[in-house]
Protein backbone atom coordinates (compact mmCIF):
# COMPACT_ATOMS: atom_id res chain seq x y z
CA UNK A 1 0.00 0.00 0.00
CA UNK A 2 2.70 2.54 0.16
CA UNK A 3 2.00 3.07 -3.42
CA UNK A 4 -1.24 4.85 -2.45
CA UNK A 5 0.67 6.76 0.58
CA UNK A 6 0.32 10.21 -0.62
CA UNK A 7 -1.53 13.26 -0.01
CA UNK A 8 -5.18 12.69 -1.78
CA UNK A 9 -5.91 16.03 -0.94
CA UNK A 10 -3.69 17.37 -4.25
CA UNK A 11 -5.98 15.51 -6.31
CA UNK A 12 -8.92 17.38 -5.99
CA UNK A 13 -6.90 20.49 -5.37
CA UNK A 14 -5.60 20.08 -9.22
CA UNK A 15 -8.59 19.34 -10.77
CA UNK A 16 -10.19 22.33 -8.88
CA UNK A 17 -7.14 24.10 -10.51
CA UNK A 18 -7.86 22.71 -13.95
CA UNK A 19 -11.83 23.09 -13.81
CA UNK A 20 -11.02 26.98 -12.70
CA UNK A 21 -7.85 27.45 -15.50
CA UNK A 22 -10.12 25.53 -18.35
CA UNK A 23 -13.40 27.45 -17.81
CA UNK A 24 -11.50 30.92 -16.76
CA UNK A 25 -9.55 29.90 -20.98
CA UNK A 26 -12.80 29.29 -22.06
CA UNK A 27 -14.44 32.74 -20.94
CA UNK A 28 -11.48 34.80 -22.10
CA UNK A 29 -12.04 32.88 -25.15
CA UNK A 30 -15.42 33.86 -25.75
CA UNK A 31 -14.68 37.31 -25.02
CA UNK A 32 -11.68 37.27 -27.21
CA UNK A 33 -13.52 36.40 -30.33
CA UNK A 34 -16.13 39.74 -29.61
CA UNK A 35 -12.35 41.60 -28.65
CA UNK A 36 -11.69 40.73 -32.34
CA UNK A 37 -14.53 42.09 -34.26
CA UNK A 38 -14.12 45.13 -31.60
CA UNK A 39 -10.57 45.51 -32.49
CA UNK A 40 -11.06 45.31 -36.36
CA UNK A 41 -13.69 47.51 -35.89
CA UNK A 42 -11.93 50.42 -34.37
CA UNK A 43 -9.06 49.33 -36.55
CA UNK A 44 -11.60 50.34 -39.23
CA UNK A 45 -13.28 53.53 -38.30
CA UNK A 46 -16.50 51.19 -37.45
CA UNK A 47 -17.92 51.00 -34.05
CA UNK A 48 -18.56 47.02 -33.94
CA UNK A 49 -21.08 44.82 -32.32
CA UNK A 50 -23.04 47.49 -30.36
CA UNK A 51 -26.38 46.07 -30.61
CA UNK A 52 -26.60 42.74 -27.93
CA UNK A 53 -26.73 44.43 -24.35
CA UNK A 54 -24.37 47.14 -23.33
CA UNK A 55 -21.29 47.94 -25.21
CA UNK A 56 -22.60 44.19 -27.16
CA UNK A 57 -21.31 42.65 -24.34
CA UNK A 58 -23.73 40.18 -24.94
CA UNK A 59 -22.61 39.43 -28.53
CA UNK A 60 -20.46 36.23 -27.70
CA UNK A 61 -23.25 34.45 -25.85
CA UNK A 62 -25.80 35.27 -28.69
CA UNK A 63 -22.93 33.83 -31.24
CA UNK A 64 -22.73 30.80 -28.68
CA UNK A 65 -26.28 30.46 -29.06
CA UNK A 66 -26.82 30.48 -32.39
CA UNK A 67 -23.94 27.93 -33.41
CA UNK A 68 -25.35 25.67 -31.02
CA UNK A 69 -28.95 26.18 -32.33
CA UNK A 70 -27.71 25.46 -35.98
CA UNK A 71 -28.34 21.71 -37.82
CA UNK A 72 -25.45 19.20 -37.31
CA UNK A 73 -24.85 18.18 -40.75
CA UNK A 74 -22.36 15.00 -41.30
CA UNK A 75 -22.07 14.72 -45.12
CA UNK A 76 -22.44 10.96 -46.23
CA UNK A 77 -19.72 10.44 -47.76
CA UNK A 78 -17.32 11.93 -44.91
CA UNK A 79 -15.68 9.29 -42.87
CA UNK A 80 -18.15 9.65 -39.73
CA UNK A 81 -15.92 9.26 -36.49
CA UNK A 82 -13.09 11.22 -37.70
CA UNK A 83 -15.10 13.80 -39.02
CA UNK A 84 -16.74 14.40 -35.03
CA UNK A 85 -13.35 13.72 -33.79
CA UNK A 86 -11.79 16.38 -35.80
CA UNK A 87 -12.59 19.63 -33.37
CA UNK A 88 -12.46 17.42 -30.33
CA UNK A 89 -9.10 17.16 -31.04
CA UNK A 90 -8.22 20.49 -31.94
CA UNK A 91 -10.16 21.88 -29.22
CA UNK A 92 -8.31 19.13 -27.09
CA UNK A 93 -5.10 19.91 -28.22
CA UNK A 94 -5.22 23.74 -27.79
CA UNK A 95 -6.20 23.61 -24.35
CA UNK A 96 -3.56 20.84 -23.04
CA UNK A 97 -0.95 23.88 -23.22
CA UNK A 98 -2.04 25.64 -20.46
CA UNK A 99 -1.23 22.12 -17.81
CA UNK A 100 2.99 23.61 -17.97
CA UNK A 101 2.60 27.42 -17.55
CA UNK A 102 2.89 28.65 -14.55
CA UNK A 103 0.17 30.96 -13.68
CA UNK A 104 1.28 33.17 -10.47
CA UNK A 105 3.36 31.87 -7.47
CA UNK A 106 1.95 30.04 -4.78
CA UNK A 107 -1.42 30.43 -3.00
CA UNK A 108 -1.42 29.52 1.13
CA UNK A 109 -5.06 28.45 1.69
CA UNK A 110 -6.63 26.15 4.39
CA UNK A 111 -3.54 25.36 5.61
CA UNK A 112 -2.26 23.96 2.44
CA UNK A 113 0.17 25.41 -0.16
CA UNK A 114 -1.18 25.58 -3.46
CA UNK A 115 0.87 26.00 -6.52
CA UNK A 116 -0.74 27.89 -9.59
CA UNK A 117 0.58 25.45 -11.73
CA UNK A 118 -1.12 22.31 -13.00
CA UNK A 119 1.95 20.08 -13.50
CA UNK A 120 5.55 21.57 -12.83
CA UNK A 121 7.00 18.92 -15.16
CA UNK A 122 10.82 19.15 -15.79
CA UNK A 123 10.42 18.97 -19.21
CA UNK A 124 8.08 21.61 -19.75
CA UNK A 125 9.14 23.03 -23.30
CA UNK A 126 9.14 20.10 -24.52
CA UNK A 127 5.89 19.16 -23.53
CA UNK A 128 4.84 22.66 -24.90
CA UNK A 129 6.48 21.76 -28.10
CA UNK A 130 4.79 18.20 -28.61
CA UNK A 131 1.72 19.65 -27.82
CA UNK A 132 1.56 22.05 -30.22
CA UNK A 133 2.96 20.06 -33.21
CA UNK A 134 -0.66 18.28 -31.94
CA UNK A 135 -2.69 21.13 -32.90
CA UNK A 136 -2.30 20.05 -36.55
CA UNK A 137 -3.68 16.63 -35.69
CA UNK A 138 -7.28 17.90 -35.56
CA UNK A 139 -7.33 19.99 -38.87
CA UNK A 140 -5.87 17.26 -40.77
CA UNK A 141 -8.18 14.93 -39.25
CA UNK A 142 -11.08 17.22 -39.83
CA UNK A 143 -9.68 18.21 -43.68
CA UNK A 144 -9.35 14.85 -44.65
CA UNK A 145 -12.62 13.36 -43.46
CA UNK A 146 -14.52 15.35 -44.70
CA UNK A 147 -13.83 13.88 -48.33
CA UNK A 148 -13.83 17.07 -50.09
CA UNK A 149 -11.14 18.66 -52.19
CA UNK A 150 -11.02 21.80 -50.62
CA UNK A 151 -10.68 20.65 -47.19
CA UNK A 152 -8.02 17.99 -47.84
CA UNK A 153 -5.94 20.91 -50.03
CA UNK A 154 -6.18 22.92 -46.70
CA UNK A 155 -5.31 20.22 -44.60
CA UNK A 156 -2.38 19.54 -46.21
CA UNK A 157 -1.44 23.15 -46.26
CA UNK A 158 -1.53 22.88 -42.54
CA UNK A 159 0.07 20.49 -42.45
CA UNK A 160 2.93 21.57 -44.04
CA UNK A 161 2.84 24.49 -42.87
CA UNK A 162 3.01 23.51 -39.13
CA UNK A 163 6.34 20.97 -39.92
CA UNK A 164 8.24 24.37 -41.65
CA UNK A 165 7.32 26.74 -38.66
CA UNK A 166 7.70 24.47 -36.27
CA UNK A 167 11.62 23.75 -37.37
CA UNK A 168 12.25 27.46 -36.77
CA UNK A 169 10.13 27.64 -33.87
CA UNK A 170 12.17 24.45 -31.73
CA UNK A 171 15.63 26.27 -32.84
CA UNK A 172 14.68 29.46 -31.60
CA UNK A 173 13.83 27.52 -28.37
CA UNK A 174 16.87 25.64 -28.20
CA UNK A 175 18.82 29.13 -28.32
CA UNK A 176 16.30 30.13 -25.11
CA UNK A 177 17.12 26.67 -23.32
CA UNK A 178 21.09 27.34 -23.48
CA UNK A 179 20.87 30.73 -22.09
CA UNK A 180 18.34 29.19 -18.93
CA UNK A 181 19.63 26.12 -18.86
CA UNK A 182 16.36 24.46 -17.69
CA UNK A 183 13.29 23.08 -19.64
CA UNK A 184 10.95 23.77 -16.53
CA UNK A 185 8.79 26.42 -17.29
CA UNK A 186 8.33 27.57 -13.75
CA UNK A 187 12.18 27.44 -13.26
CA UNK A 188 12.71 29.83 -16.17
CA UNK A 189 10.05 31.99 -14.72
CA UNK A 190 11.24 32.28 -11.32
CA UNK A 191 14.57 32.99 -12.72
CA UNK A 192 13.34 36.14 -14.55
CA UNK A 193 11.38 36.92 -11.56
CA UNK A 194 14.36 37.06 -9.29
CA UNK A 195 16.87 38.16 -12.29
CA UNK A 196 16.99 41.78 -13.16
CA UNK A 197 15.96 41.45 -16.99
CA UNK A 198 13.60 39.40 -18.26
CA UNK A 199 14.36 36.76 -21.22
CA UNK A 200 13.59 38.91 -23.94
CA UNK A 201 16.71 41.19 -23.65
CA UNK A 202 19.33 38.12 -24.07
CA UNK A 203 17.03 36.73 -26.90
CA UNK A 204 15.49 39.49 -29.00
CA UNK A 205 15.47 37.89 -32.15
CA UNK A 206 14.58 34.47 -30.78
CA UNK A 207 11.60 36.12 -29.37
CA UNK A 208 10.98 37.67 -33.28
CA UNK A 209 11.19 34.05 -34.63
CA UNK A 210 9.05 32.40 -32.27
CA UNK A 211 6.37 34.87 -32.38
CA UNK A 212 6.21 35.10 -36.49
CA UNK A 213 6.35 30.78 -35.86
CA UNK A 214 3.72 31.01 -33.19
CA UNK A 215 1.18 33.26 -35.38
CA UNK A 216 2.15 30.67 -38.10
CA UNK A 217 1.11 27.98 -35.48
CA UNK A 218 -1.85 29.77 -34.42
CA UNK A 219 -2.85 29.81 -38.71
CA UNK A 220 -3.56 33.25 -38.33
CA UNK A 221 -3.17 36.00 -40.90
CA UNK A 222 -0.92 36.60 -42.37
CA UNK A 223 -0.18 33.29 -42.43
CA UNK A 224 -3.89 31.31 -42.45
CA UNK A 225 -3.52 29.82 -45.50
CA UNK A 226 -5.57 26.50 -44.48
CA UNK A 227 -8.48 29.10 -44.71
CA UNK A 228 -7.70 31.41 -47.40
CA UNK A 229 -11.45 31.83 -48.41
CA UNK A 230 -10.82 33.33 -52.13
CA UNK A 231 -8.84 30.19 -53.06
CA UNK A 232 -10.31 27.16 -50.64
CA UNK A 233 -13.88 28.55 -49.72
CA UNK A 234 -13.50 27.64 -46.50
CA UNK A 235 -10.85 25.75 -45.72
CA UNK A 236 -10.96 22.78 -43.62
CA UNK A 237 -14.04 23.65 -41.90
CA UNK A 238 -16.04 23.68 -45.00
CA UNK A 239 -18.25 20.81 -44.12
CA UNK A 240 -18.33 21.54 -40.73
CA UNK A 241 -21.35 23.20 -39.04
CA UNK A 242 -23.34 23.87 -35.46
CA UNK A 243 -21.06 23.61 -32.51
CA UNK A 244 -18.03 21.75 -34.55
CA UNK A 245 -17.24 24.15 -36.81
CA UNK A 246 -17.40 26.79 -33.66
CA UNK A 247 -15.46 24.40 -31.56
CA UNK A 248 -12.57 25.04 -34.71
CA UNK A 249 -13.10 28.89 -34.58
CA UNK A 250 -12.75 28.77 -30.98
CA UNK A 251 -9.68 26.11 -30.72
CA UNK A 252 -8.06 28.91 -32.84
CA UNK A 253 -8.96 31.67 -30.43
CA UNK A 254 -7.53 29.26 -27.80
CA UNK A 255 -4.34 28.67 -29.86
CA UNK A 256 -4.07 32.16 -29.75
CA UNK A 257 -4.39 32.44 -26.03
CA UNK A 258 -1.88 29.55 -25.02
CA UNK A 259 0.75 31.13 -27.33
CA UNK A 260 0.42 34.54 -25.97
CA UNK A 261 0.87 32.62 -22.46
CA UNK A 262 3.68 30.93 -23.06
CA UNK A 263 5.49 33.96 -24.82
CA UNK A 264 4.53 35.82 -21.93
CA UNK A 265 6.06 33.04 -19.76
CA UNK A 266 9.35 32.38 -21.70
CA UNK A 267 10.24 35.71 -23.03
CA UNK A 268 8.21 38.51 -20.93
CA UNK A 269 8.47 37.53 -17.30
CA UNK A 270 5.54 35.90 -17.20
CA UNK A 271 3.66 36.40 -13.56
CA UNK A 272 6.57 39.04 -13.14
CA UNK A 273 5.24 42.48 -12.25
CA UNK A 274 8.10 44.99 -13.28
CA UNK A 275 9.60 47.52 -10.48
CA UNK A 276 7.65 45.71 -8.31
CA UNK A 277 8.98 43.66 -5.30
CA UNK A 278 6.64 41.01 -4.86
CA UNK A 279 8.04 40.36 -1.03
CA UNK A 280 6.78 43.52 0.48
CA UNK A 281 3.33 42.34 0.31
CA UNK A 282 1.85 39.07 1.71
CA UNK A 283 2.49 36.22 -0.54
CA UNK A 284 -1.39 35.26 -1.24
CA UNK A 285 -1.93 39.11 -2.16
CA UNK A 286 1.27 38.77 -4.03
CA UNK A 287 -0.05 35.50 -6.33
CA UNK A 288 -2.96 37.43 -7.05
CA UNK A 289 -0.94 40.23 -8.52
CA UNK A 290 0.86 38.15 -10.34
CA UNK A 291 -1.63 36.33 -12.03
CA UNK A 292 -3.11 39.61 -13.02
CA UNK A 293 0.25 40.60 -14.48
CA UNK A 294 0.22 37.36 -16.52
CA UNK A 295 -3.59 38.20 -18.18
CA UNK A 296 -2.25 41.42 -18.56
CA UNK A 297 0.63 40.57 -20.67
CA UNK A 298 -2.08 37.64 -22.23
CA UNK A 299 -4.52 39.80 -23.41
CA UNK A 300 -1.75 42.73 -24.89
CA UNK A 301 -0.06 39.97 -26.80
CA UNK A 302 -3.76 38.93 -27.96
CA UNK A 303 -4.26 42.44 -29.11
CA UNK A 304 -0.76 42.15 -30.97
CA UNK A 305 -2.36 39.44 -32.97
CA UNK A 306 -5.32 40.84 -33.67
CA UNK A 307 -3.40 44.13 -34.31
CA UNK A 308 -1.00 41.89 -37.35
CA UNK A 309 -4.07 40.65 -38.76
CA UNK A 310 -6.27 43.26 -39.59
CA UNK A 311 -3.10 45.11 -40.86
CA UNK A 312 -1.14 43.17 -43.06
CA UNK A 313 -2.77 40.40 -45.98
CA UNK A 314 -2.25 36.86 -46.43
CA UNK A 315 0.77 35.68 -47.58
CA UNK A 316 0.92 33.57 -50.99
CA UNK A 317 1.80 29.91 -50.47
CA UNK A 318 5.21 30.17 -52.11
CA UNK A 319 5.84 32.79 -49.74
CA UNK A 320 5.06 31.29 -46.55
CA UNK A 321 7.38 28.35 -47.71
CA UNK A 322 9.84 30.76 -48.95
CA UNK A 323 10.04 32.94 -45.69
CA UNK A 324 10.10 29.43 -43.69
CA UNK A 325 12.57 27.55 -45.09
CA UNK A 326 15.01 30.21 -46.57
CA UNK A 327 14.72 33.27 -43.90
CA UNK A 328 12.98 31.53 -40.48
CA UNK A 329 15.26 28.95 -40.18
CA UNK A 330 18.92 30.13 -41.22
CA UNK A 331 17.66 33.32 -38.63
CA UNK A 332 17.19 30.39 -35.87
CA UNK A 333 20.32 28.75 -36.44
CA UNK A 334 22.56 32.08 -36.44
CA UNK A 335 20.58 33.12 -33.04
CA UNK A 336 21.47 29.45 -31.69
CA UNK A 337 24.98 30.22 -33.07
CA UNK A 338 25.69 33.85 -31.50
CA UNK A 339 23.81 33.09 -28.43
CA UNK A 340 26.33 29.61 -28.18
CA UNK A 341 29.14 31.60 -28.80
CA UNK A 342 27.87 34.09 -25.98
CA UNK A 343 27.82 31.93 -23.59
CA UNK A 344 31.03 30.24 -24.70
CA UNK A 345 32.95 33.74 -23.85
CA UNK A 346 31.36 34.23 -20.85
CA UNK A 347 32.77 31.02 -19.21
CA UNK B 1 7.96 57.23 -73.80
CA UNK B 2 6.27 61.07 -73.60
CA UNK B 3 3.40 61.00 -71.98
CA UNK B 4 0.10 62.55 -73.30
CA UNK B 5 -1.39 63.72 -69.80
CA UNK B 6 0.71 64.73 -66.54
CA UNK B 7 -1.68 62.28 -64.74
CA UNK B 8 0.62 58.80 -65.13
CA UNK B 9 2.66 58.14 -62.28
CA UNK B 10 5.84 55.98 -63.18
CA UNK B 11 5.78 52.64 -61.25
CA UNK B 12 9.51 51.94 -59.24
CA UNK B 13 10.00 48.40 -60.20
CA UNK B 14 13.54 48.90 -58.75
CA UNK B 15 14.08 45.24 -57.20
CA UNK B 16 13.99 45.67 -53.54
CA UNK B 17 15.90 46.21 -51.21
CA UNK B 18 17.32 44.61 -48.08
CA UNK B 19 15.47 46.37 -46.44
CA UNK B 20 12.40 46.15 -48.06
CA UNK B 21 12.45 42.18 -48.34
CA UNK B 22 13.01 42.06 -44.61
CA UNK B 23 9.08 43.39 -44.85
CA UNK B 24 9.35 43.76 -40.64
CA UNK B 25 9.79 48.03 -41.15
CA UNK B 26 7.13 48.01 -43.70
CA UNK B 27 4.67 45.72 -41.76
CA UNK B 28 5.61 48.03 -38.32
CA UNK B 29 4.94 51.21 -40.73
CA UNK B 30 1.55 49.52 -41.71
CA UNK B 31 0.80 48.89 -38.43
CA UNK B 32 1.23 52.43 -37.06
CA UNK B 33 -1.20 53.30 -39.83
CA UNK B 34 -3.94 51.13 -38.53
CA UNK B 35 -3.04 51.86 -34.98
CA UNK B 36 -3.49 55.80 -35.92
CA UNK B 37 -7.28 54.86 -36.93
CA UNK B 38 -7.89 53.81 -33.78
CA UNK B 39 -8.38 57.05 -32.75
CA UNK B 40 -10.27 58.70 -35.60
CA UNK B 41 -13.66 60.04 -35.76
CA UNK B 42 -16.18 57.11 -36.77
CA UNK B 43 -18.19 58.12 -39.99
CA UNK B 44 -21.18 55.34 -38.78
CA UNK B 45 -24.48 56.70 -38.25
CA UNK B 46 -26.57 54.63 -35.49
CA UNK B 47 -29.61 54.21 -37.13
CA UNK B 48 -32.36 53.81 -35.26
CA UNK B 49 -31.12 56.58 -32.68
CA UNK B 50 -29.26 58.63 -35.16
CA UNK B 51 -31.26 59.58 -38.62
CA UNK B 52 -29.15 60.94 -41.15
CA UNK B 53 -31.10 64.15 -42.50
CA UNK B 54 -32.16 63.87 -46.14
CA UNK B 55 -30.78 66.82 -48.63
CA UNK B 56 -33.12 69.83 -49.23
CA UNK B 57 -33.50 68.47 -52.65
CA UNK B 58 -34.68 64.92 -51.77
CA UNK B 59 -38.15 63.84 -53.83
CA UNK B 60 -39.85 61.36 -51.44
CA UNK B 61 -43.52 60.09 -51.23
CA UNK B 62 -46.10 62.26 -52.91
CA UNK B 63 -48.88 64.15 -50.99
CA UNK B 64 -51.47 65.82 -52.32
CA UNK B 65 -52.08 69.22 -51.65
CA UNK B 66 -54.96 71.42 -49.93
CA UNK B 67 -55.33 74.94 -50.50
CA UNK B 68 -55.29 77.62 -47.08
CA UNK B 69 -59.14 76.86 -46.86
CA UNK B 70 -58.46 72.78 -46.72
CA UNK B 71 -60.01 72.39 -50.14
CA UNK B 72 -58.08 70.09 -52.36
CA UNK B 73 -56.01 71.67 -55.39
CA UNK B 74 -56.72 68.54 -57.67
CA UNK B 75 -58.36 68.81 -60.39
CA UNK B 76 -57.99 65.82 -61.97
CA UNK B 77 -56.81 67.52 -65.39
CA UNK B 78 -54.23 64.50 -66.05
CA UNK B 79 -51.18 66.42 -66.79
CA UNK B 80 -49.19 64.42 -64.04
CA UNK B 81 -49.75 61.12 -65.25
CA UNK B 82 -48.77 62.16 -68.65
CA UNK B 83 -45.94 63.13 -67.56
CA UNK B 84 -45.19 60.20 -65.45
CA UNK B 85 -42.49 57.91 -67.65
CA UNK B 86 -43.22 54.94 -65.49
CA UNK B 87 -46.98 55.24 -65.98
CA UNK B 88 -46.92 55.04 -62.18
CA UNK B 89 -50.78 57.77 -61.98
CA UNK B 90 -54.40 56.52 -62.34
CA UNK B 91 -56.85 59.12 -61.44
CA UNK B 92 -60.33 59.42 -62.33
CA UNK B 93 -62.23 62.51 -62.73
CA UNK B 94 -65.58 63.86 -61.55
CA UNK B 95 -67.57 67.32 -60.96
CA UNK B 96 -68.10 68.93 -57.60
CA UNK B 97 -72.10 68.80 -56.58
CA UNK B 98 -73.94 71.59 -54.81
CA UNK B 99 -72.71 71.64 -51.63
CA UNK B 100 -69.18 70.36 -51.95
CA UNK B 101 -67.30 73.81 -52.03
CA UNK B 102 -65.69 73.42 -49.03
CA UNK B 103 -64.46 70.32 -49.89
CA UNK B 104 -62.85 71.36 -53.59
CA UNK B 105 -61.32 74.17 -55.01
CA UNK B 106 -62.92 74.20 -58.73
CA UNK B 107 -65.41 72.58 -60.25
CA UNK B 108 -63.48 68.93 -60.98
CA UNK B 109 -62.11 66.89 -58.96
CA UNK B 110 -60.14 63.61 -58.65
CA UNK B 111 -62.45 61.02 -57.52
CA UNK B 112 -59.78 58.62 -57.32
CA UNK B 113 -56.09 59.24 -57.50
CA UNK B 114 -53.57 56.47 -57.89
CA UNK B 115 -49.72 56.21 -57.72
CA UNK B 116 -48.27 52.56 -57.85
CA UNK B 117 -45.17 53.30 -55.57
CA UNK B 118 -43.93 49.94 -57.09
CA UNK B 119 -43.30 51.53 -60.65
CA UNK B 120 -42.69 55.32 -59.23
CA UNK B 121 -39.09 56.47 -59.95
CA UNK B 122 -39.78 59.32 -57.65
CA UNK B 123 -38.07 61.81 -60.63
CA UNK B 124 -40.74 64.71 -59.66
CA UNK B 125 -42.37 65.19 -63.12
CA UNK B 126 -46.03 65.03 -62.11
CA UNK B 127 -44.60 68.09 -59.55
CA UNK B 128 -43.12 70.40 -62.13
CA UNK B 129 -46.41 69.21 -64.51
CA UNK B 130 -48.86 70.07 -62.23
CA UNK B 131 -50.41 73.66 -62.84
CA UNK B 132 -52.72 73.57 -59.50
CA UNK B 133 -49.73 73.33 -57.15
CA UNK B 134 -51.57 70.27 -56.25
CA UNK B 135 -49.07 67.42 -56.11
CA UNK B 136 -45.77 67.89 -54.38
CA UNK B 137 -42.96 65.32 -53.43
CA UNK B 138 -42.62 64.87 -49.85
CA UNK B 139 -39.34 63.82 -47.27
CA UNK B 140 -40.48 60.24 -46.14
CA UNK B 141 -40.12 57.42 -48.06
CA UNK B 142 -42.35 54.38 -48.83
CA UNK B 143 -42.45 51.81 -45.88
CA UNK B 144 -41.78 48.20 -46.71
CA UNK B 145 -45.19 46.49 -47.52
CA UNK B 146 -45.80 42.21 -47.65
CA UNK B 147 -48.06 42.64 -50.55
CA UNK B 148 -47.54 44.16 -54.04
CA UNK B 149 -50.93 45.67 -53.44
CA UNK B 150 -49.86 47.34 -50.33
CA UNK B 151 -47.36 49.62 -52.49
CA UNK B 152 -50.71 51.43 -54.58
CA UNK B 153 -51.31 54.27 -52.66
CA UNK B 154 -54.38 55.89 -53.10
CA UNK B 155 -56.22 59.34 -51.96
CA UNK B 156 -56.57 58.40 -48.61
CA UNK B 157 -52.83 57.49 -48.45
CA UNK B 158 -51.78 60.89 -50.49
CA UNK B 159 -54.16 63.47 -49.72
CA UNK B 160 -51.91 65.25 -46.39
CA UNK B 161 -54.59 66.37 -43.42
CA UNK B 162 -56.83 69.13 -43.35
CA UNK B 163 -55.40 72.49 -41.50
CA UNK B 164 -58.53 73.38 -40.52
CA UNK B 165 -60.28 70.58 -38.78
CA UNK B 166 -57.04 68.17 -38.20
CA UNK B 167 -54.18 70.14 -37.30
CA UNK B 168 -52.62 67.79 -35.39
CA UNK B 169 -52.66 64.99 -37.61
CA UNK B 170 -50.75 67.37 -40.22
CA UNK B 171 -47.91 68.12 -37.80
CA UNK B 172 -47.58 64.70 -37.17
CA UNK B 173 -47.21 64.10 -41.26
CA UNK B 174 -44.49 66.66 -41.04
CA UNK B 175 -42.47 65.22 -38.22
CA UNK B 176 -42.78 67.97 -36.16
CA UNK B 177 -44.24 66.47 -32.28
CA UNK B 178 -47.28 68.65 -31.73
Amino acid sequence: MTLLAFDWAIIIEKLILIAIIVLTTLLITLYTTFGERKVAAILQDRPGPNRAGPFGLFQPLADGLKLIMKEEIIPTSASKWLFILGPGLAMTASLMTSAVIPWGTELHLFGRTIELQIADINIGLLYVFAVVSMGVYGIMIGGWASNNKFSLMSALRAASQAISYEIAMGLALIALLMTTGSLSLKTIVADQVAGNWWNVVYQPLGFLIFFICAMAECNRTPFDLPEAENELNFGYHQEYSSMKLGFYLFAEYVNMIMSSAIMASMYFGGYDLPFFDESTVAPNIAAIIGVGTLLIKIVLFVFLFMWIRWTIPRFRYDQLMNLGWKKMIPLALLNMLITGALILSKL
Amino acid sequence: MQALTNKSIAVNRSPMTIWERLYLINIIKGMVITFSHMFKKQPTVRYPEQKREFSPVFRGLHVLNRDEEGRENCTACGLCAVACPAEAITMEAAERQEGEEHLYREEKYAAKYEINMLRCIFCGLCEEACPKDAIYLSETFAPANYTRKGFIYDKNDLLIPNTLTNATALAKAKGVEA
